[in-house]
């Protein structure tokens, strides 16, 4: 390389990483390429599609549109890390809810909230994110919240019906 | 022989989703082997030019480029970009897949660059250097095909690609009798598929065997193995091709690329894996088009609505060069101009113009929901012409069920339809009565809020070879191991739409096992027999029952071999629970068990082979026509001209369901497709051929807070053309729901004297029809806003 590497330290899915990488690298080729988490999906080149959501610092963010520079000292969760989070780990295997599925994913599958399945990691990403701020959300806010993140394939109906499932879920557990 | 119904028709959920909803599923941008390189495409900045000269020196010694090459050193070695469609008298208008002397299109491929990453290989594109000297751009399809047009080919005489006519009836006599015949203009815009995935393949060639290994994002595994290899002049036994998991498709990934073959062929030349990803922006400029018309309609009528003949006259922008089927997808549209009504003559005359645009193929519908739009849209203007409400109208006009098979003017066989009571199971849905009285409650208010209807027949399950360009038939291998389980090859090639399940829920009841005893292999050219692939919504009709044939013959030797050793008629035995019993007594013997004496084959029935496999190759005898009926509700903002979809009712029949959770999804999407189309989306081009709408920025999708919930029905009418009455369903929702909202927003205008709004129906155009007609100069402008002719 021409230029200088930087060195960052990051920590996906539980796991500390450190790395040398091109200032000009995206996140979303330090987590897919240099980490090989592929669950993270590239969309578009313009921030808009939402394929590539990830959580950092808890928080939905489109990792196409950052540097892994600027992730540096950041706490990411991927897809592949989002069922070994907190929410999954308190159900603890009961309200219904399949071990080793985030409620989320869970709600994805029983409700058909996915087809090809490109656009879901970012989608179940965002969506347990917005449940983690809205834990009771109305329909009008679930479409909202998930302005972010295109599907072509399920028109998003049964995506809306998995986050309000899931929302269900969630909130009988954390009743227990 | 009885099997069960434990499956099929359930809302089982997929067993695809564990490996997506994870993150664990593999699509082609996944895929790294070692030492891979990285390949990036140089592609022209113009829509019409002559390259003078390509410099690629600079590239080639830029840091990690392994590769550049132009189509001088690919002179003789790539074959070119192939088309199936044969269109007589059509104009060859084919390209190798990197330019030579002249480009036609924004985004067509001059050079390409291996490089040992994706960064190097993109910064070597810009040390590309091209010398170009532009030609004026044709970009209106009507002014390309008129005289005097600059041509884009100078072989060619002109830019019409081809003339196609049908005629059916006495035409002339139906105007002549008619008492009124309606005029309309209507334009289908030009719209871009837009899957998550853009396109991508991975080929690595392995010079000892040899052996060209291809992952492609493709919906048609067998076909593209066959002409990738023919373009590289590599023995098709030689070629392996595996579609991967496939991120969407929708028709744009029913084709063979230029990058599938030069990405092919730099694994040669370099001796390296190599992958290529597109960018969103690259999908845009060079993934195929949809849609894409411009039709002159004329329905002629009596006074009481009964509909005597229609002509219709297409001019099809087909862009600059032939894709796998550009040519044919305007004809499947002209077969279509009936609709789902009895017209006993019509006349359809289609024209395809060569543009200086991308390719036009099949996107979702692919020709027919451009035809159910011009009926639809056409039949509308009529009825609002003899003030007969669009329910009425429709219902005059439908053949009867008892009508069926239902030969058209056009050469079709329609095979069932109860277009009546599919028509009336979406009034009652929608309350209907009901949203007419509303209706006019609002307008008193002054309030836009218009109502749309729209039915819908469609030809898919393509289709008999006698009509398909490459076949039209499909694959199907089933294999029972010796440990009992069942192993599925399928021909289909599916992206989502299911098969691993629903395929898997025929076969659990055709041998009486669970759906998890069942896996469903696809997409893999060494696994899978030849097969056709997924579009045309035929991968259940006609994937599934190829399979569902094979199933009949391993029941029957299982039945055999299981008659043999309960010395019972094997007709007497049904199969169920993962046992197989006869009926009437109390013989019984599990499925597992007849499975290993099959292959231990002591025990089997003289004339009985062992093992246990069976293929089929199902040929069907016609299409099949699924339809339906939509009716949705909108209105229109009067300050800001935004069309807001209140309701809408979808009440589709697809003949048999195997899992409604499925089928559900499929018109959901299509029906969002469409509002994509009416509401938001159009692919445009400036006058110069540079396109514009060439990003997601520029290019709005309908997003989750853009559409209502969606409120689906069913009528049941199987079809007599497979054993499992299943007609497809993946393009329905698409086709029937882009006429209801147009019709819904005429509707919502019909006061101020509007008959037709062009698609897309952007808010700029409702806001000035408003403008027009409400402000004092303007009214007069209500003649104006009509449809133009």
């Amino acid at each position: 390389m021409a230029v200088e590497a930087t060195r960052i330290r990051v920590r996906v899915n539980g796991k500390d990483r450190e790395s040398a990488v091109e200032p000009r690298l995206l996140l979303v080729h330090y987590l897919r390429d240099t980490l090989g988490l592929t669950g993270t999906h590239i969309g578009c080149e313009t921030s808009v599609c939402g394929a590539c959501t990830v959580l950092l610092d808890g928080k939905a963010v489109k990792s196409c549109t950052m540097l892994a520079v600027q992730a540096n000292g950041a706490e990411i969760t991927t897809i592949e890390g989002l069922a070994a989070t907190e929410d999954s780990a308190g159900s603890k295997g009961d309200a219904g809810c399949v071990c080793g599925l985030h409620p989320v994913q869970e709600a994805f599958w029983e409700k058909h909230g996915l087809q090809c399945g490109f656009c879901t990691p970012g989608m179940i990403l965002a969506a347990a994110a917005f449940l983690g701020e809205n834990p009771n959300p109305s329909e009008t806010e679930i479409r909202h919240a998930i302005s972010g993140n295109l599907c072509r394939c399920t028109g998003y109906q049964h995506i809306v019906d998995a986050v309000q499932h899931a929302a269900k879920k969630m909130a009988s557990v954390r009743a227990r | 022989m009885a099997t069960a119904a434990k499956y099929i028709g359930k809302p089982m959920k997929r067993k695809e989703d564990p490996r997506l909803i994870q993150g664990l599923a593999h699509y082609v941008d996944d895929i790294r082997l070692p030492g891979m390189l990285y390949m990036a495409v140089v592609r022209s900045p113009y829509a019409h030019a002559k390259i003078r000269s390509i410099e690629g020196s600079k590239a080639k010694s830029a840091p990690g480029v392994v590769a550049v090459l132009t189509s001088e050193d690919l002179s003789g070695k790539i074959g070119p970009i192939p088309c199936a469609a044969q269109i007589p008298d059509m104009k060859a208008a084919l390209r190798l897949p990197l330019a030579s002397d002249k480009v036609r299109f924004v985004g067509e491929p001059v050079a390409v660059i291996a490089a040992t990453d994706r960064y190097s290989a993109r910064d070597a594109v810009d040390l590309v250097e091209v010398e170009y000297d532009s030609l004026p751009a044709v970009v209106d399809p009507e002014k390309a095909i008129a005289k005097g047009a600059p041509k884009i080919y100078d072989d060619f005489e002109d830019n019409v690609a081809y003339r196609w006519e049908l005629e059916g009836g006495d035409l002339a006599g139906a105007f002549k009798n008619a008492d009124k015949i309606v005029r309309q203009r209507m334009a289908n815009q030009r719209l871009i598929p837009v899957p998550m995935e853009c396109r991508g393949i991975v080929a690595d060639y392995d010079p000892g065997e040899p052996k060209l290994r291809v992952w492609t994002s493709t919906q048609i595994p067998h076909l593209a193995r066959t002409q990738i290899g023919a373009m590289l002049g590599i023995n098709e036994n030689s070629v392996h091709l595996i579609a991967p998991e496939v991120g969407g498709g929708f028709g744009s990934k029913l084709n063979v690329y230029a990058e599938e073959a030069l990405c092919s062929y730099l694994a040669i030349h370099t001796g390296k894996p190599v992958k290529w990803v597109e960018s969103r922006r690259e999908n845009f400029q060079a993934t195929i088009h949809g849609r894409d018309y411009i039709c002159y309609g004329e329905l002629g009528m009596k006074r009481d609505g009964t509909i005597l003949g229609a002509r219709f006259k297409i001019i099809a922008d087909l862009g600059a060069y032939y894709q796998l089927l550009t040519p044919l997808i305007p004809t499947l549209t002209g077969l279509m101009l009936c609709g789902s009504y009895k017209i006993p003559a019509v006349r359809v005359e289609i024209i395809g113009a060569l543009t200086n645009k991308m390719a036009t193929d099949a996107y979702r519908g692919a020709g027919r929901p451009e035809a159910t739009y011009f009926i639809e849209r056409i039949v509308d203007v009529a009825a609002a012409e003899v003030k007969k409400d669009p329910l009425e109208i429709r219902r005059k006009n439908f053949p009867k069920p008892k009508d069926f098979p239902y030969a058209t003017p056009t050469g079709l066989i329609y095979d069932t339809a109860n277009y009546q009571g599919c028509l009336e199971a979406a009034e009652k849905k929608s309350g209907y009565a009901k949203l007419r009285r509303a209706q006019t409650e609002a307008r008193k208010k002054g309030r836009l809020v218009g109502i749309g209807v729209s039915s819908y027949v469609e030809i898919c399950a393509m289709g008999p070879s006698s009509a398909m360009p490459a076949g039209g038939w499909e694959s199907g291998t089933v294999r029972i191991e010796p440990t009992g389980k069942v192993k599925v090859l399928t021909g289909s090639s599916p992206h989502g739409q299911g098969q691993e399940t629903s395929f898997a829920q025929i076969a659990a009841d055709v041998l009486g096992l669970t759906p998890e005893d069942i896996l469903v292999v696809h997409g893999d050219t060494d696994q899978v027999p030849y097969g056709i692939g997924t579009f045309g919504s035929r991968a259940t009709a006609v994937g599934g029952t190829a399979m569902y044939k094979a199933l009949e013959k391993l029941r029957d030797k299982l039945a055999k071999i299981a008659g043999h050793i309960l010395e019972v008629d094997p007709s007497r035995l049904t199969f169920l629970d993962r046992k197989i019993v006869s009926t009437g007594d109390r013989k019984s013997i599990n499925f597992s068990d007849v499975v290993t004496a099959a292959y231990v084959a002591k025990t089997l029935p003289p004339g009985v082979e062992p093992g246990l496999e069976a293929t089929t190759f199902f040929e069907p005898t016609n299409f099949t026509f699924p339809f339906g009926t939509h009716i949705c509700e909108v209105e229109i903002d009067r300050d800001t001209g935004e069309v807001k979809l209140l309701k809408y009712v979808a009440v589709d029949d697809c003949g048999n369901v195997i899992n409604p959770l499925l089928v559900d999804g499929q018109i959901h999407g299509g029906i969002v497709q469409s509002v994509g189309q009416v509401l938001f989306e159009e692919a445009v081009y400036d006058s110069e051929g540079q396109l514009l709408s060439g990003e997601l920025t520029d290019y709005a999708l309908p997003r989750a807070a853009d559409i209502p919930r969606i409120e689906t029905a069913r009528t049941v009418t199987p079809t007599p053309v497979n054993p499992m009455g299943v007609k497809g369903v993946g393009e329905a929702g698409t086709i029937g729901a882009t006429p209801c909202i147009v019709n819904a927003v005429v509707d919502a205008l019909s006061p101020f004297g509007v008959t037709h709004v062009d698609l897309p129906i952007k808010r700029e155009r409702i806001w000035r029809i408003i403008q027009q007609n409400t402000s004092g100069p303007g009214s007069k402008g209500a003649a104006k806003s009509r449809g133009a002719r």
